[in-house]
């Protein structure tokens, strides 16, 4: 396991210094059409910040986040081992590139120094009939992150029941209350379905999605494009010094609800959506 | 050391700052901060609250300075410590603690990301503050215009993420968001903001 062991330090080395492609272009896109002003001065700083970041492999933001891996892992290999390698190149990626420390103890307020600690980083598993080993990682800032809302429909003060208008709502509803908080233009993911722990699971999870990927159900894919130019009609813009872009992308997924349940989850990135894959076999 | 960050002409401040300089700020105006800085976030609030500077040995006088709401990624090397990277944080999570301590320390300025609450923005129209919003995100931009580290204090305790560092800025660029006369660019955009959310919750109907 030692050589997946270094290729998840150089996962970690990718996604903290670089950003997807897809999502560079939308900031690119973004300083273009937002009109002159602090707004796009401040975009022109955010797209220096990526060169100088991916050409001197200096972290993009001072927070790397929590680490949070989706690993699709053949039948044939262990979860423990991946487990325990994922761990071991964590402790060496915090320094060797370095990462910032993110891991504090919640009885004793210690940070642990290497970013791992009970339950840190975050890693979910699910099996797969391929033979090769799929790790998506993820490192999403705690500003952001502090960012997400769940809601549970129907709810009268925003008017909203159980379709999409309802969901709507409840997306207008959270990046108002974020504002420019959380380091807009956001990708916003959101989920519906029958429990909240499902559903801010998969709400985060449609956050490694390409931005130019639309759901391929055609009724979501309409919502997700219905509620970006809604969000972006609020104006708070890139850093919420007013603008157009508010969000670069919207992605919506859902899992069948129970009858009496409609729990619509939403998890916001930072305009630094970091995120890459590692295929291994 | 010729970061680009802003196109536009800002201006030049250099730390520590008067009140006179400070008054002079408007929301909207462009800036580039040099001289002493000093890190605090929510370690570091929570400790100077309720307490005074007389009570306190402190490493560095903070009246006059700027306080950056930031927990900068550090690098030990053989000769002390490289700044890797180094933007703002949430701010909103210092309101509770920062009308103290803008108030009983003296600070001047404030670097952060987000916008701060009514007290906040209130204390600092009282005491002649204000609130420099650096580009949040571009960790490796702002840390490149961090000349050195002076010196940080309470590392062990408060960890190094927490700890405060004593930094020497140079050309930090930021944007007044928060001046010295109550004005907040954040409130402006908020209130534009609920206009249209209101009318998406259909409230404008009644």
């Amino acid at each position: 396991m030692l050589k997946l062991q270094d290729g998840i330090v150089e996962l970690y080395r990718k996604v903290s210094t670089s950003l997807p492609n897809d999502v560079e272009e939308a900031l690119q896109r973004a300083y273009q059409e937002e009109p002159p002003g602090v707004t796009r001065e401040s975009l022109s700083a955010v797209i220096e910040n990526i060169r100088i970041a991916r050409s001197e492999a200096r972290p993009i933001c001072q927070d790397t986040g929590v680490p949070t891996f989706y690993v699709q892992i053949p039948r044939q290999l262990s979860q423990i081992e991946v487990r325990e390698t994922i761990i071991e190149a964590t402790k060496r990626a915090t320094r060797e590139i370095p990462l910032r420390a993110n891991a504090v103890d919640c009885i004793t307020e210690r940070n642990s120094g290497d970013n791992t600690g009970k339950l840190f980083p975050i890693i979910y598993f699910e099996e797969t009939r391929e033979d090769r080993l799929i790790i998506d990682l993820m490192l999403k800032g705690g500003g952001s992150e502090n960012l997400g809302q769940t809601y549970k429909l129907p709810l009268s003060e925003l008017k909203a029941q159980r379709d999409f208008e309802g969901i709507k709502r409840c997306v207008i509803d959270a990046v108002f209350k974020a504002q420019g908080k959380g380091c807009p233009p956001y990708t916003i993911g959101v989920a519906i379905g029958a429990s909240k722990d499902q559903v801010t699971y998969l709400s985060k999870k449609q956050l490694l999605r390409r931005l130019d990927e639309e759901h391929p159900s055609a009724e979501l894919a309409r919502l997700e494009r219905d509620i970006l130019e809604a969000v972006n009609s609020l104006g708070i813009g890139p850093l919420g010094f007013g603008g157009r872009f508010t969000a670069l992308s919207v992605k919506v997924d859902c899992a069948s609800r129970h009858p009496a349940s409609y729990f619509v989850d939403v998890s916001f990135s930072c305009w630094a959506n970091r995120r890459g894959r590692l295929v291994w076999g | 050391m010729g970061i680009k960050a802003f196109a536009m002409k800002p201006e030049r401040l250099e730390t520590p700052l008067d009140e006179q300089t400070v008054r002079e700020l408007r929301i909207g105006d462009m800036v580039l901060l040099n001289g002493l800085v000093v890190t605090g976030r929510d370690r570091v609030h929570k400790f100077l609250f309720g307490k005074t500077p007389e009570e306190l040995t402190l490493p560095v006088e903070l009246n006059g300075l700027v306080l950056y709401h930031c927990g900068p990624l550090v690098r030990s090397t053989t000769t002390g410590y490289e700044i890797v990277s180094a933007g703002p944080t949430t701010s909103a999570r210092m309101d509770i603690y920062e009308p103290w301590v803008i108030e009983k320390f003296g600070i001047r300025g404030i670097i952060g990301k987000g916008g701060m609450g009514e007290e906040t923005v209130v204390a600092m129209k009282n005491c002649g503050c204000v609130y420099f919003h650096a580009v949040s995100g571009a960790a490796a931009l702002l840390a490149k215009c961090i000349n050195k580290v002076v010196n940080v204090w309470q590392e062990e305790t408060f960890g190094t993420t927490e700890a405060m560092w004593i930094l020497e800025l140079e050309d930090f660029p930021a944007v007044v968001t928060i001046d010295a006369h109550g004005n907040s660019l954040h409130d402006d955009v908020l209130r534009e903001s609920e206009k249209v959310y209101r009318s998406f919750m259909g409230d404008n109907n009644g």
